[in-house]
């Protein structure tokens, strides 16, 4: 456990105390230069170990970020949004954000909501087709209704910051 | 409580509804999330069944115009009750309503000398504005404020019974929240109305002339995406000397048949009617909406 936590700090402390410069893994492609900070991910982390063990772990999040971004780039309604973006950045940012909400032992190395989302032009209808490709991917996962719920409930203020933008 | 005219009246819905199936493949849906606008209440309004949330009719966001279409049959102890109506929502901020009420006496007709079967009915017209905040995406609750002009197609028997007009105007205020952490919500609604019955009965009475404040909530929980139970109160005034009115119970179960069609089925307890006591029932609504 204590090992675990070293990695982790390990892991944590070159990213958090970075300044702005274009984070990205190898396999993505550039972006500009943006700092790394937990505030970026928008939301506060639940508590304890609940959330995670609903979502079946980092494993369970990554299945769930994975078939949610499938559903969303073949969507017919949505897909063009998508069309065009980065789509192995998108699943390891969002994997992050959701990892990190659920305190499943992530850090949030993405953008904030308000840069991810610039010039995309999201309307409402689309950030609520989004919501129901989330609930089909956390559905097929057997995720519990009432903790889907819980996880929409930090994602829904983010509309302000993702809507319009 | 005839279970024919219940299934007759299943029937008939879902044939006026059924044309949505032609719509099968639409250019988009309207975009809400499923069960977010409610059902159609009494009155037309979209909300609970019993009153008003503060959520817009239809389908649509802000960038289009929702329609909702619905019917609903309430089977008492001693009366029955149909009401089908329409809703127009556009862009998810102002909302147009139009119901159609009919109230059947039934037997008690015969004991009120106005013959058997004798029926109430009453037309509603409704406008709703949503002030602020939604019911889902913001931490500010949903806020609308409305109006309903109501007309009383029977004032001669509602004089008789005591009213003092035919025709009336209900104003309210909603305020709704959809909490997701605990998959509640939970509405309030203040209403400022001279109703007696929904107006079924006609407006003011000998016992009390003015408007009064009345309170109506409802609570439910989301069980999963495509089904909600819940409960609601709706207080009501008392202004007929000789047909007591007693406040009103409803227990739900609302259930997203597909995203264009919503079956609701609920306990309801609306006391004392036009003189007769322990009006029990069930109440069924179909609504369609895109």
């Amino acid at each position: 456990m204590s090992l675990l936590f070293a990695l982790l700090l390990l892991q944590a402390s070159p990213v958090a105390t970075s300044p702005a410069r274009p984070y990205a893994v190898p396999g993505e492609e550039a972006v500009d230069p943006y700092t790394v900070e937990d505030v970026n991910v928008g939301a506060k982390p639940f508590d304890g170990d609940g959330m995670a063990e609903a979502f079946h772990g980092q494993e369970g999040i990554r299945r769930i970020v994975d078939r949610m971004v499938t559903l969303s780039y073949g969507d017919s309604e949505i897909g063009e949004i998508f069309k065009g973006h980065d789509k192995v950045r998108l699943k390891r940012t969002l994997f992050e954000q959701f990892c990190y909400i659920l305190n499943a032992s992530c850090i949030y190395t993405g953008r904030d909501m308000v840069r991810s989302h610039k010039d995309l032009g999201v309307h409402r209808k689309d950030m609520n087709r989004l919501v129901e490709l989330l609930q089909q991917a956390m559905r097929e996962e057997g995720v519990d209704f009432q903790a889907q719920n819980r996880l929409l409930s930090k994602l829904a203020p983010m509309h302000h910051d993702i809507v319009g933008r | 409580m005839t279970y024919r005219r219940a299934l007759v009246f299943v029937a008939t819905t879902l044939t006026v509804i059924s044309p949505q199936a032609g719509f099968a493949k639409p250019l988009r849906h309207g975009g809400k999330l499923l069960l977010t606008s409610g059902i159609s209440s009494l009155e037309g309004a979209a909300g609970g069944g019993l009153t008003p949330w503060a959520v817009i009719a239809g389908n649509e966001t802000n960038e289009g115009i929702g329609l909702s279409v619905h019917g609903t049959l309430v089977e008492m102890t001693d009366y029955d009750y149909q009401s089908a109506g329409i809703a127009l929502g556009f862009r998810d901020r102002l909302e147009l309503s139009y119901a159609h009420q009919y109230f059947n006496t039934n037997d008690i007709g015969t004991a009120l000398a106005l013959g058997k079967d004798y029926g109430f009915s009453q037309d509603v017209i409704g406008a709703k504005w949503r002030v602020a905040g939604d019911i889902a995406y913001d931490r500010m609750p949903a806020v609308a404020v409305g109006v309903q002009y109501k007309k009383n197609n029977n004032g001669a028997v509602a004089r008789l019974l005591g009213a003092r007009q035919d025709e009336g105007v209900d104003y309210y205020a909603s305020i709704s929240k959809l909490f997701l952490s605990r998959s509640i919500l939970l509405s309030g609604t203040a209403r400022l109305t001279k109703a007696n019955q929904l107006g079924l009965l006609g407006f003011g009475g000998d016992k009390n002339k003015n408007y009064t404040l009345q309170l109506e909530g409802s609570a439910a929980w989301q069980l999963s995406r495509h089904l909600v139970v819940g409960s609601e109160f709706r207080s009501k005034p008392d202004n007929l000397g000789i047909a007591r009115e007693d406040d009103w119970f409803d227990a739900f179960a609302a259930l997203a048949v597909t995203r264009n069609v919503t079956a609701t089925i609920a306990y309801t307890d609306l006391g004392s009617i036009a003189t007769v006591s322990g009006q029990r029932g069930v109440m069924l609504s179909l609504q369609t909406s895109f």
